[in-house]
């Protein structure tokens, strides 16, 4: 169903609509939205999700620190104004990211983990409120039955005090995650739920009816694509990066081609690293690997002709002739800086374009060791490039979770021995510029340190640290040189 | 004799025989098609599906197989697969399933290792029946499982429930783990961890593996007899209990096993009495650890996870993956299972005077003589009594159906 066409809203049931700060997302929304709103509610909406996700990885999720700087994210607009945000923005991402398994296991994850944090939030009232509106009734277990299972409840229900609260019964496949570990008593096929615990079966109900929308979504999803206007920003939402991207060249020339060896192992994230002694040792790259390293030297500086030089004089040491890299390869580089034909598609790829598009087979290099690395051929490189080992069983935690960029960043953290990497990885030009900021500074980082985290605290702004510091980066670049005279 | 030497070099001409006039046709396909929707399994690794009792049996005579896996219930036939696209092909249907392996006890059983098995081992499958068995009926609510005996070294539970058919994977990955209690693999000494409060099913599954611990532990496996096994038992005590000074005494002065293990529980109470906290567990630990039922969660969790079938011949050791009758559990001798050799040989024993008035019937129709005499033919055979099993189990099924069937006309007031 395409928003644009629907008739608009009919005037009494608006008052219904958004009576409740919190929804199930059951219907979807009947108005009319222009295509900015459109795309600006998704990628805001897209932002909290990813905040959500940095959140729960850093905190332990529902702590306090993990609920305050939570509530930090969410602006304060209108409730009204709120609550239509996130109805409609919810339903936008449903079709970004319905399309395949990684998409959607990322997306229901996170809505839950922020449905979760907003069902926690509510007063008492309002969570039973939220159960009548949404026929929720959740059997209560009656006086004599509970008299009778008394010591088998409370042995199963932790910190419970027994006969004062109330204990729901549901099905014990509506409450997956309590039985799972043994939380909850179980007879008959029913798990017997106090109610404190009622959030759990909310968040189980609040994941199967996201699963199955999802995959009816995803049906009729070719519909929503033959759309013209909405295809592109589909397709840019769920390969979406929403900070800096790098597209405007910055500091061309100031990186020499002598330096390109010395720096994969400084500041390269390890994905280019790997790209970049893959084409060091076989003279070659394949297309994949041409574009996400390519770019990615376009991001941190290369000119056209440094980058020509760059790789023809790589291509000509294994089987390609000077002739031939003329020919065939020389213009896919100058296509890459805009010097050809009329493509959109030239921006270094961010981290999750990396992982989520183009997975690598036999013969490739690019994509994102992390995810598609076995763990013990990544183990065996993290080795060679002598990370300790408790850092690389810290990496291997991250990546059998699969915070693939956490783990990058963690990476970064142990190459650069600093506890913090003090900013939230999504691109790895801004890996080699944070790396090359920490690497030139001194007194500087400090400050560096200071300022991100200040950004990060105030809740009026929603953009990236690294956004608020590139005029300092820009600046700091400028030592790069001197940097490397002791080498 | 109940084996009759069985060699595997004899399985291409016993097999034939086994499909044309031992093995049950008619049960087995009423099990199969319990689903209402035909189900599909593999035979030497390719896609089979079949509507009907007769084209299943020709089938499976024309094609004698050797290996018989059973699978999900697809929403496509197989032979669309192709056609459609992945992702809409999706598993509908599937038993909820356990596998218990006897190989996964390796580190705690002193008898045997790997596939082998043996009448002091065995008790580990006992156990591990009659804890979920129970788990699965009262805490989940499911009544209709067939345990089986896997035919070399372990058993098979297939749940049949509706309602387990219907559990997503999620759901059998939840069950699975609710009765996981043994948690490592080899880098972990200590694979049982209790603590306050004990969830009641932890409680009704210590009270199993009481009743057969002292026989089976410390008698059969001698698990507190030489220094090694000692040690072994040993490594999963807490430090504390460990220096406690009477322990090593005692365990050097005292030399019988049963007095040895009195020794260690008497320190469990004095623990508890002496701490604050309380609850240490750790001789329920140890009981635990040397034998409640080790499942593997990823069968159980695989919706597409091929199973062996019920009624297959094991390769190795001949023997036929029976059903286990629960009420005979604790005498249930895996050696006594029949080989097919061993059925294959009843088969040509002498036959009674009545079996040739039905032949004469026989001749009258051919089809019917061919079950009559299939019929009988098992009858004759050690495979019997199995079959019964198999029988009961499936009237069970029947019986709740049909009441299910009721229910739902009488709620549609249907007459």
């Amino acid at each position: 169903n395409r928003f644009s066409r629907r008739k608009k809203l009919i005037g009494s049931s608006q008052n219904d609509l958004y009576d409740h700060c919190l929804q199930f997302y059951g219907q979807p929304p009947l108005e009319n939205i222009s295509l900015t709103e459109f795309e600006t509610f998704a990628v805001e909406r897209l932002k909290l999700l990813k905040t959500v996700e940095n959140l729960g990885v850093s905190c332990v999720k529902n702590s306090e620190q993990y609920t305050k700087k939570l509530d930090a994210e969410i602006s304060r607009i209108s409730e009204y104004e709120k609550r239509r945000k996130d109805h409609i923005s919810h339903f936008i991402l449903r079709l970004a990211y319905c399309q395949t398994e990684d998409l959607r296991r990322w997306f229901i994850q996170q809505e839950m983990d922020l449905f979760r944090y907003r069902f926690n939030d509510l007063h008492s009232k309002h969570k039973t409120d939220f159960l009548h509106k949404n026929n929720l009734k959740y059997e209560t277990v009656s006086a004599e039955e509970k008299k009778s299972l008394q010591d088998k409840l409370i042995a199963s229900s932790y910190g419970l005090s027994g006969t004062k609260v109330e204990e729901h019964d549901v099905p014990f496949q509506d409450a997956l995650d309590l039985v799972r570990t043994r939380k909850v008593y179980l007879l008959a096929g029913n798990a017997y739920i106090p109610h404190h615990e009622i959030v759990t079966i909310v968040l189980n109900d609040f994941r199967t009816r996201l699963s199955k929308a999802l995959a009816m979504t995803a049906r009729s999803l070719p519909a929503v694509q033959s759309d013209e206007r909405l295809q592109p920003l589909l397709s840019h939402l769920s390969h979406a990066y929403v900070g800096q991207d790098y597209s405007i060249q910055k500091n061309i020339g100031k990186i020499s081609l002598e330096q390109i060896d010395a720096l994969s192992g400084k500041s390269f994230p390890l994905c280019m690293r790997h790209l970049h002694k893959a084409l060091r040792e076989n003279h070659h790259l394949r297309h994949g690997g041409r574009m996400q390293y390519g770019l990615f030297l376009k991001g941190i500086g290369l000119s056209l002709e440094q980058a020509l030089q760059f790789w023809r004089s790589e291509f000509v040491k294994g089987k390609v002739d000077a002739d031939k890299f003329d020919k065939a390869y020389a213009y896919s580089v100058r296509h890459m800086f805009g010097k050809e034909g009329k493509r959109t598609d030239y921006t270094p790829y961010s981290c999750m374009k990396v992982i989520l598009s183009n997975p690598p087979s036999q013969g490739d290099y690019h994509g994102c060791p992390f995810r598609h690395s076995d763990p013990e051929l990544l183990k065996q490189k993290l080795q060679n490039y002598k990370v300790s080992p408790s850092g690389i069983n810290q990496i291997l935690e991250l990546v059998k979770g699969m915070h693939y960029q956490l783990a990058c960043q963690k990476y970064f953290e142990l190459t650069h021995n600093v506890e913090d990497a003090g900013f939230s990885l999504n691109h790895p030009n801004q890996y080699f510029t944070e790396s090359q900021k920490l690497l030139s500074g001194g007194r500087d980082i400090k400050k560096e340190v200071d300022m991100s985290q200040r950004s990060q605290e105030n809740p009026a702004s929603v953009t990236r640290p690294s956004q608020a510091n590139s005029k300092q980066a820009h600046e700091e670049m400028g030592d790069l040189d001197s940097f490397f005279q002791d080498e | 004799m109940s084996t009759s030497d069985y060699d595997p070099a004899c399985l291409p001409d016993l097999l034939p025989l086994y499909y044309r006039r031992l093995f049950p046709f008619s049960q087995y396909y009423r099990w199969l098609s319990y689903g209402g929707v035909s189900k599909n399994y593999f035979q030497n690794r390719e896609y089979q599906s079949f509507t009907t009792q007769n084209e299943l049996e020709k089938e499976m005579q024309k094609m004698v197989p050797y290996k018989i896996d059973i699978g999900a219930v697809y929403s496509h036939r197989p032979s669309q697969h192709n056609a459609v696209k992945s992702g809409t092909f999706q598993a509908l249907e599937k038993e909820l399933v356990f596998d218990i392996d006897m190989t996964d006890y390796d580190d705690v059983r002193r008898c045997c290792s790997a596939a082998d098995i043996c009448s002091k081992c065995w008790t580990l499958m006992t156990i591990a029946i009659r804890i979920l068995d129970r788990a699965l009926r009262e805490d989940f609510g499911f009544h209709h499982l067939l345990w089986v005996y896997s035919g070399r070294r372990g058993v098979h539970c297939w749940v049949c429930d509706d309602a387990a058919r219907k559990l997503s994977v999620a759901a059998r990955s939840a069950v699975a783990e609710y009765l996981s209690l043994v948690k490592g693999g080899e880098e972990t000494v200590r694979k049982v961890v209790l603590s306050d409060p004990i969830h009641p099913f932890i409680n009704h599954s210590l009270s199993v593996v009481e009743r057969y611990f002292q026989q089976y532990a410390i008698v059969d496996q001698d698990i507190l007899g030489s220094k090694e096994s000692v040690d072994k038992v040993l490594a999963v005590l807490p430090e504390d209990i460990l220096s406690f000074p009477d322990l090593a005494v005692s365990f050097k002065d005292e030399k019988d096993p049963m007095k040895r293990w009195n020794l260690l529980c008497d320190l469990v109470l004095r623990k508890k009495s002496n701490s604050k906290k309380g609850g240490q567990y750790f001789d329920k630990e140890i009981m635990l650890q040397y034998c409640y039922p080790r499942l593997d969660v990823n069968v159980s969790k695989g919706v597409n996870h091929l199973l062996k079938s019920p009624f297959s011949v094991h390769p190795k050791t001949g023997r036929i993956s029976v059903p286990i009758d629960l009420k005979e559990l604790d005498t249930f001798d895996p050696f006594e299972v029949p080989t097919i050799s061993l059925i294959c040989e009843e088969l040509e024993k002498p036959r009674a005077e009545e079996a040739e008035e039905d032949d004469m019937k026989d001749k009258e129709n051919e089809q019917e003589a061919g079950e009559r005499r299939r019929i009988r033919d098992y009858k004759r055979t050690s495979l019997a009594k199995y079959v019964k099993v198999f029988d009961r189990f499936l009237e069970a099924m029947a019986r709740s159906r049909k009441g299910e069937m009721l229910k739902k006309s009488d709620l549609q007031k249907d007459f």
